[in-house]
């Protein structure tokens, strides 16, 4: 759609194409958006009946004109009246091009093409454009009225678990930065029960009324969160937000989100909780960073989880930049299993030989004897088949899983139904999977795939129940690496502290 | 980009990517085609046999779907009253597979125009090695509304990679329904009320056209704007395509 400008009362103020009659007289031609250097937004008028459905889908969000479905009349009256406001979709600083709506200003992500809409060159940004194509001629629209309220005073947690003394030292300090503008860390061990953490200070939050996201790279963590939190908050609108989800357009005073899915949020969350903060593709994708810092407000609490933080946020927690907690100690109360390293010479020659190392094949049937399930990680997907081949010449009921694979959910369902004894994956399981009485092997654990924080997540795997808290961790060598190393000594050093805080026993 | 080092980002998968040929940017022979290396091999040519009208290879095909140089599907074509000739021939890059029709969607129903680039040098070397050179080139259009939800039409920005003057002398109706949906009987009763119409004061008499598309499927759509050009006066009419579907 093409906009046109016009003054009105020493305003700049805007005109769709459409809808510029003759009374109006514009005062720039009738072009694409990226035309008009500037204009601004009516005062709002105080008597105008509103639109309470534009509020509800629109307020803290910036859309495209033509994910919205409202007339254009009806959003130009909105706009004229202070409600509605449109903001440039890429902007241009010298030679640069920046992208509203992902951050992007990487010259290669963006291209153009001689557009029908505008009738000119038209620059578009490639970074977003699986969420319906952002350019220039292309307005974002956002709500600019009154914020939409929850008022939801009465809400009541329905939790009543019980914390361990690690959790209740975090849960107390999140609580304490509900309100303000604190950014905070919970460094929390695999298994330390780190959801349970937030319950008090959503709570808190909510007394509040405040709007509150919690945001993780990864569709399973979003899947898996929504029904916890759902049933410890079942009196507030909650929604959840990913890729397959049918919730997109709904509202909820707590959103449940993939990182990706915040793109079309604007300055809306006084509370926002990124888990698994040192996740793909959060970690890589600066877009996503920007996505987390545009959904919420300006004075937004900020709180990041993670069991492995990276060297950036470590650094801030260090030097006092942000707030941090660390909840070095499991749940259950015993320490974390430590890998023992065990070398196992040049196990890529043996493969193609036929075989695994025949070390991992004693600790397999072991394994199994005990009557643990397996995990056993391997670098890369095409080794997939042929360590399945050998394992498969001793033992039943194995498998196989990469991130590619198409039944990845049904074997990850076998597996943790118990119906698999052992499954053989690549890194993709490093992490949020949850079995009770399980082993965790790592074939080639030299292979720089395997980093200090990957290393540790995948032992992270083992002795998370009570039950059973001690599974067996065996990283299968042909050579020591300092990740390798790092990570013994990173879960040694929690233990440590744990013990110290009297946390374990 | 950097033209002199050939140092690019793949379109496609986003990867860096070293273009060697430098000699090549040098002489004006070849620009950046987009994607890198790994990419372009998933992209399958067309080869050996082929239909002589729809150009479809013809070796994967059964016996009883062939009978000499034609394909059945062609045979039936020039068999159905009013529909013999109407297209001399079809000629298309690529055959449809997975990773073609990935980067068709991408173009078609992402709107990422640029995507379009891989295809300029095969479309350009196939056009001047089966077509003559003084054809009128006619992109296939889309209907107005079409036009304006996706910002561009994919044929006329794949039509423009070969570097010729355009005639954009076809308009399309918009009222059409889904072919894909119909069999073959319903199709060829859908194609006797014409997809499109020629623009007035266009003198095609003696002329021979060539449509472009981004993909030939069934041959329905292609067929129908040959026909119109046809009636208008043209000579012989020809086609060119990115997929082969
Ligand atoms: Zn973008
Ligand atoms: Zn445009
Ligand atoms: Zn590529
Ligand atoms: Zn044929």
């Amino acid at each position: 759609m093409k906009f046109a400008s016009f003054l009105y009362e020493g305003q700049t103020l805007l005109v769709p194409e459409k809808l510029s009659s003759k009374e109006v007289i514009v005062d720039s031609p009738v072009a694409s958006i990226s035309q008009i250097p500037y204009w601004d937004t009516p005062p709002v008028t105080p008597s105008f009946t509103y639109s309470k459905q534009i509020q509800r889908y629109l307020s803290g969000k910036q859309l495209l004109l033509e994910e919205l479905p409202f007339s254009i009349n009806t959003i130009y009256e909105h706009y004229l009246n202070g409600y509605i406001t449109f903001v440039k979709p890429i902007n241009q600083l010298n030679e640069r091009f920046y992208c509203t709506r992902c951050g992007n200003d990487k010259a290669n992500l963006f291209a153009s093409f001689l557009c029908a809409r505008c009738d000119r060159e038209c620059m578009y940004c490639r970074n977003c454009i699986m969420m319906k194509r952002i350019s220039q001629c292309t307005p974002l629209v956002e709500w600019v009225g009154p914020e939409m309220l929850f008022g939801n005073e009465d809400y009541k947690m329905e939790w009543n678990g019980k914390l361990s003394k690690g959790q209740k030292t975090a849960a107390d300090l999140f609580v304490k930065c509900i309100g303000s503008r604190e950014k905070l860390l919970i460094w929390a061990v695999c298994g330390a029960g780190k959801t349970e953490v937030l319950f008090e200070g959503i709570s808190e939050a909510l007394s509040k009324g405040q709007s509150i996201c919690l945001a993780a790279p990864r569709t399973d963590v979003v899947i898996e969160l929504a029904p916890r939190i759902k049933k410890a908050f079942p009196m507030v609108e909650v929604v959840s937000l990913h890729g397959g989800s049918e919730e997109l357009q709904e509202r909820g005073q707590i959103v449940i989100s993939t990182t990706h899915q915040l793109l079309r949020f604007n300055n809306h969350f006084d509370l926002m909780i990124v888990d698994e903060v040192d996740a793909f593709p959060y970690s890589i994708d600066d877009s996503l960073k920007f996505a987390v810092l545009k959904a919420g407000k300006n004075d937004a609490t900020v709180a990041y989880l993670s069991a492995t933080p990276d060297k950036d946020l470590r650094n801030k927690a260090d030097v006092g930049e942000i707030t941090s907690v660390r909840i070095p100690a499991r749940y259950h109360g015993l320490p974390l299993p430590v890998p023992a390293f065990r070398w196992c010479g040049n196990w890529r020659k043996h493969l193609k030989r036929g075989a695994i190392p025949e070390q991992v094949n004693n600790w397999l049937t072991e394994q199994i004897a005990k009557n643990s399930q397996v995990f056993l990680f391997v670098p890369s997907v095409n080794l997939l088949e042929s360590v399945f081949d050998s394992v498969k010449l001793k033992l039943q009921n194995v498998e196989t899983v990469h991130a590619e694979d198409p039944g990845r959910h049904e074997k990850v369902k076998r597996f943790r139904e118990g119906k698999t004894c052992v499954l053989i994956t690549t890194t993709i399981l490093e992490r949020g999977i949850t079995v009770s009485n399980v082993s965790v092997g790592v074939l080639g654990a030299e292979d720089n795939i395997f980093t200090e924080s990957a290393l540790v997540q995948i032992s992270g795997r083992a002795g998370r129940s009570a039950d059973y808290p001690t599974g067996d961790v065996v990283f299968f060598h042909y050579g020591k690496t300092s990740s390798m190393i790092g990570a013994e000594n990173h879960i040694q050093s929690m233990n440590e502290e744990a013990k110290r805080k009297g946390w374990i026993s | 980009m950097d033209i002199l080092t050939g140092d690019h980002y793949c379109l496609w998968c986003e990867g860096r990517y070293f273009n060697d040929f430098n000699w090549r940017y040098l002489l004006g022979m070849s620009t950046n085609d987009g994607i890198c290396s790994e990419c372009r091999e998933s992209l399958l040519s067309i080869s050996g046999e082929i239909c002589r009208i729809c150009g479809r290879m013809l070796n994967n095909l059964s016996k009883e779907f062939r009978k000499g140089e034609l394909c059945l599907d062609c045979i039936r074509w020039e068999d159905e009253p009013g529909w013999a000739g109407v297209l001399v021939k079809n000629r298309s890059v690529y055959q449809y597979n997975d990773f073609l029709k990935g980067i068709l969607s991408r173009i078609k129903f992402r709107g990422d125009a640029v995507m379009v680039s891989p295809f300029m040098s095969p479309l350009k070397t196939l056009f001047k090695l089966e077509f003559p050179n003084d054809v009128i080139v006619v992109p296939i259009p889309l209907s107005s509304e079409r036009l304006y939800e996706r910002g561009f039409n994919q044929a006329k920005v794949l039509a423009e990679l070969l570097d010729v003057q355009l005639k954009e002398i076809l308009i399309r109706d918009s009222h059409e329904g889904k072919q894909s949906k119909k069999n073959r009987r319903e199709r060829l009763a859908v194609i006797n009320q014409s997809l499109f119409k020629c623009i007035d004061n266009v003198d095609l008499e003696e002329k021979n056209v060539l449509l472009v598309d981004d993909i030939y499927t069934t041959g329905v759509t292609i067929r129908n704007a040959a026909k119109e050009l046809l009636n208008k006066g043209a000579n012989k009419a020809y086609s060119l395509t990115v997929a082969r579907g």
